[in-house]
């Protein structure tokens, strides 16, 4: 499985969803994923690449790490994955 | 029922090991916040927080005591000595029969659990220390305040994560209130700086790396702190009559709960205790000059609480000080109303409001006077402590000048 189909599984495991109802454009809310779930699934991909992702609640905007959309979000891990093996 | 004022404060935490030391710190908008120094600090990755500096915990207490105070009890008992000394009280006879002590709580003996936890995990150790259980319990430091004082009536703790303090001095302000003691100690401390304590808190991604800057546009999280405030509650004739010095009275409080969110506050939760606490103290709102702001830095919570302070005092709120002084001390959890307090009583008594410090930028979700980095002289009557809990548990208290 690559990078992106993980990370499909892992945002589709948290919003309860078929990971086919999870598209590349979706955001996280459209997927209904609140704060918290938000947290948790950073906490699962961090666990699922061994990547430390940089992201503050406070401050979702800031920093390199994007999220608004799974694609971005499979962009940002490709790139930690690859500055932190 | 009966009038309630404080006839004695004491703390120790990142600004000072006293209340003068304290307070002096918060007039200079001193910053007690650094580097944490604790073991495998190098595996976190928030490295910083207000800890208290330059404490021995040998000057203070001998080693039959260690063994049982874990650093929240030992906190609590250093500032229960400065306030009981300063109400210049005895508990013997009915008094002490009657009289007791609430804390506020959060963790326990946090320290104690992951040194014990690191023994039997990470070093395989079979065996443990006998006091881990009495040292770690969240009510160690109510009893051991209770033992060194004679305190034989009420006594408990509570534990309401960042308003633990406030719900206690709440509930210590109506004991005395409604007859049913003269005397209450209360307040609570909160000790959770260590690598367990910290790595917890690091994944919920809601802690600052750099600052706490509550109000500020850039404000990037909270910071912990660690300490304890506790105060002498007295019924007012009862201190009158014994010529006792009052340093403020606690006009009344309110509790409420947001019945909402694990984490995220309410707008109409926090607003809710604010104006029930109003009410309770009889206080009209345009009478309150200061309120000392739950201010934790987050984005979330200083945009609610600014919204809520809006929705009760209406055009009074652009005219009313707000001011955090987390920025200073750190987030105490369960024992940061307590700390905090003593801001109320600076503004009240010496008519020195605490500064927010670190505000860089204004951001117009928190478009108040939030006394930015430099204390103000002005006077107040009446003056508020907010504390708006994770789990939406809220409990706001009112305090008027005495004169």
């Amino acid at each position: 499985m690559d990078i992106t189909d993980r990370v499909i599984n892992i945002i589709a495991e948290q919003a309860v969803l078929d990971p086919s109802d999870v598209t590349m454009d979706s955001s996280l809310e459209d997927l209904g994923i609140d704060s918290l779930g938000l947290v948790e699934s950073i906490f699962a991909i961090e666990e699922a690449f061994d990547i430390s992702v940089p992201f503050n609640a406070n401050e979702p905007d800031q920093g390199d790490f994007d999220i608004s959309s799974v694609s971005s979000i499979v962009a940002g891990i490709q790139k930690l994955v690859a500055e932190q093996s | 029922m009966k009038r309630v004022v404080i006839t004695g404060a004491g703390t120790i935490n990142a600004l000072g090991h006293s209340v003068p030391e304290t307070l002096k710190a918060m007039q200079e908008g001193r910053c007690g916040i650094g580097p944490l120094e604790f073991r495998d600090v190098d595996r976190l990755s928030i490295r910083i927080g207000g800890q208290v500096r330059g404490y021995e915990a040998e000057e203070n207490f001998n080693r039959q005591q260690l063994a049982l105070y874990d650093r929240f009890t030992q906190f609590t008992l250093i500032a229960a000595r400065e306030a009981v000394a300063q109400a210049g009280l005895e508990f013997s006879g009915a008094l002490a029969a009657r009289a007791g002590v609430v804390l506020g709580n959060s963790g326990g003996g946090m320290t104690t659990l992951d040194e014990n936890y690191r023994s039997v995990y990470e070093d395989g150790k079979n065996r443990v220390h006998p006091f881990v259980v009495p040292k770690l319990m969240n009510n160690a430091a109510a009893s051991h305040v209770s033992m060194e004082f004679n305190l034989k009536g009420p006594s408990f703790t509570v534990a309401t994560a960042c308003a633990s303090s406030n719900h206690a001095m709440a509930q210590a302000f109506q004991m005395v209130h409604g007859g049913l003691t003269p005397v209450m100690i209360a307040g609570g401390s909160e000790s959770m700086l260590c690598f367990g304590g910290v790595k917890a808190w690091e994944g919920l991604r809601v802690m600052s790396k750099d600052a706490c800057r509550p109000f500020s546009a850039n404000r990037n999280g909270m910071v912990q702190g660690e300490g304890a405030g506790i105060f002498v509650f007295e019924e007012l004739e009862h201190a009158r009559k014994r010529g006792a010095e009052i340093l403020a009275e606690v006009a009344g409080y309110a509790m409420s709960s947001d019945a909402a969110d694990i984490v995220m506050p309410s707008k109409q939760g926090a607003a809710r205790a604010i104006k029930g606490a109003l009410q309770d103290a009889r206080i009209n709102a345009t009478d309150v000059g200061y309120i000392n702001a739950h201010g934790t830095g987050t984005a979330a919570n200083d945009k609610t609480e600014s919204a809520a302070v809006a929705d009760v005092f209406g055009a009074h709120a652009d005219r009313l000080m707000i001011s955090s002084t987390k920025s200073m001390h750190g987030h105490l959890i369960g024992g940061t109303g307590a700390v905090e307090l003593l801001a109320c009583i600076m503004a009240l008594r010496d008519g020195i409001v605490a500064p927010t410090i670190g505000y860089e930028e204004s951001d117009p979700e928190c478009a108040l006077d939030v006394v930015p980095n430099e204390a103000r002289e002005a006077k107040v009557d009446v003056a508020l402590s907010n504390a708006f809990a994770f789990g939406g548990l809220n409990a706001v208290l009112a305090l008027k000048r005495f004169s």
